[in-house]
């Protein structure tokens, strides 16, 4: 029952960097400039390689012989744990970067607070993934403020960018009978916690940037039980396509 | 220079403290914060280097080739600025 318990928590932790992950690699080329094309493709790399070490961990806990792979390419839809957030499109470079602040900030504390979980694989898997995730942070909450105090146009996007995001952030919080379960074991840092922090953090960067909070917006979730917003089976099917097309292939 | 692009920087790493700073290459960025962000991702994302100088291209000065005789040539031949007679590690002047 842990190990179920367990195995469902990494596959949390493990999908969200995937998908944003995935997210990010489709700027591959498309980039406004050509270092921030690079810098994209950077964090996504660094996604990848947490995606891989939280699957591969997931993989070991079942017990079933599954590996990253497996877990990646030949999982559905509504097995898929990510954040809603992190599979929204990337809409235009505002969005992106506002997605990725929100994604970031959370991912931050939560490797700082995992980082002294009683798993010794998480909590080692944690401090090595904080050491990037400051830096991504430093990255994009940076372009949040420079573009909500650019130009016209740029703070205008970032205010789009705003109201089309923000009602999916309460499903990073969402808190299931499970993910209880671990923090009472502490094996998973108390959300309520990282909520608090996460929240003080929007604040102070969103008020350098002249952005409020957005007020009474109903949130989204469902991550949680694998229900997603329909752009996650687009996503997959482009993710997923030649493995399944071609199993077991290699190169 | 397009005037919608962003002021050009050079980039400077250092691999190892002590060593001296050699030149990278160069970015666009539109300010000192992000000019290091983008030097770090563009030459040392591989772990190319443990310390970073940003500089405004415009703030280098440079000698031109018109500088090159007055500049280099005096140098060639007057055999005794080169101290040849005397071992100098990690010096060559061949």
């Amino acid at each position: 029952m842990k190990n179920d318990a367990l195995f469902e928590y990494c596959l949390r932790l493990g999908d969200t960097s995937l998908i944003l992950s995935q997210r990010l690699g489709e700027w591959c080329g498309h980039g406004p400039i050509l270092e921030e094309d690079i810098a994209l493709t950077n964090i996504s790399l660094d996604l990848l390689g947490q995606a891989r070490s939280f699957l591969t961990y997931a993989g070991e806990t079942e017990g079933k012989g599954r590996n990253e792979d497996d877990l990646a390419f030949f999982r559905d839809e509504r097995e898929f744990r990510n954040f809603l957030l992190a599979e929204q499109p990337n809409g235009d470079f505002g969005v992106t970067l506002l997605r990725q602040f929100l994604i970031c900030t959370q991912q931050y504390f939560l490797y700082q607070e995992l980082s002294n979980s009683k798993d010794s694989s998480l909590s080692a898997l944690a401090a090595r993934s904080f050491k990037e995730t400051t830096y991504h942070l430093r990255h994009c909450s940076g372009w949040v403020q420079r573009l909500a105090t650019g130009t016209e146009e740029s703070r205008q996007r970032m205010l789009d960018a705003l109201d089309s995001l923000w009602r999916y952030t309460g499903d990073m919080f969402d808190t299931d009978e499970l993910e209880k379960g671990l923090i009472k074991s502490g094996i998973a840092p108390d959300t309520d916690l990282i909520r608090k922090k996460w929240d003080t953090r929007v604040r102070e960067v969103f008020s350098e940037a002249s952005l409020s909070i957005p007020e009474n917006v109903f949130q989204i979730t469902g991550s949680r039980q694998g229900r997603h917003t329909e752009h996650l089976g687009h996503l997959l099917a482009e993710m997923q396509v030649v493995p399944r097309s071609y199993p077991g292939a290699v190169w | 220079m397009n005037s919608t692009e962003w002021p050009l920087w050079e980039v400077f790493t250092q691999k190892k403290s002590g060593l001296p700073f050699e030149h990278a290459g160069c970015i666009h960025a539109p300010d000192k914060e992000m000019a290091l962000l983008n030097a770090r991702d563009v030459y040392s994302r591989r772990n190319e280097a443990t310390c970073l100088w940003v500089v405004p291209s415009g703030a280098i000065v440079s000698s031109t080739p018109d500088d090159m005789g007055s500049f280099f040539e005096p140098a060639n031949d007057k055999i005794y600025r080169h101290p040849n007679f005397y071992k100098t590690p990690g010096a060559n002047f061949d």
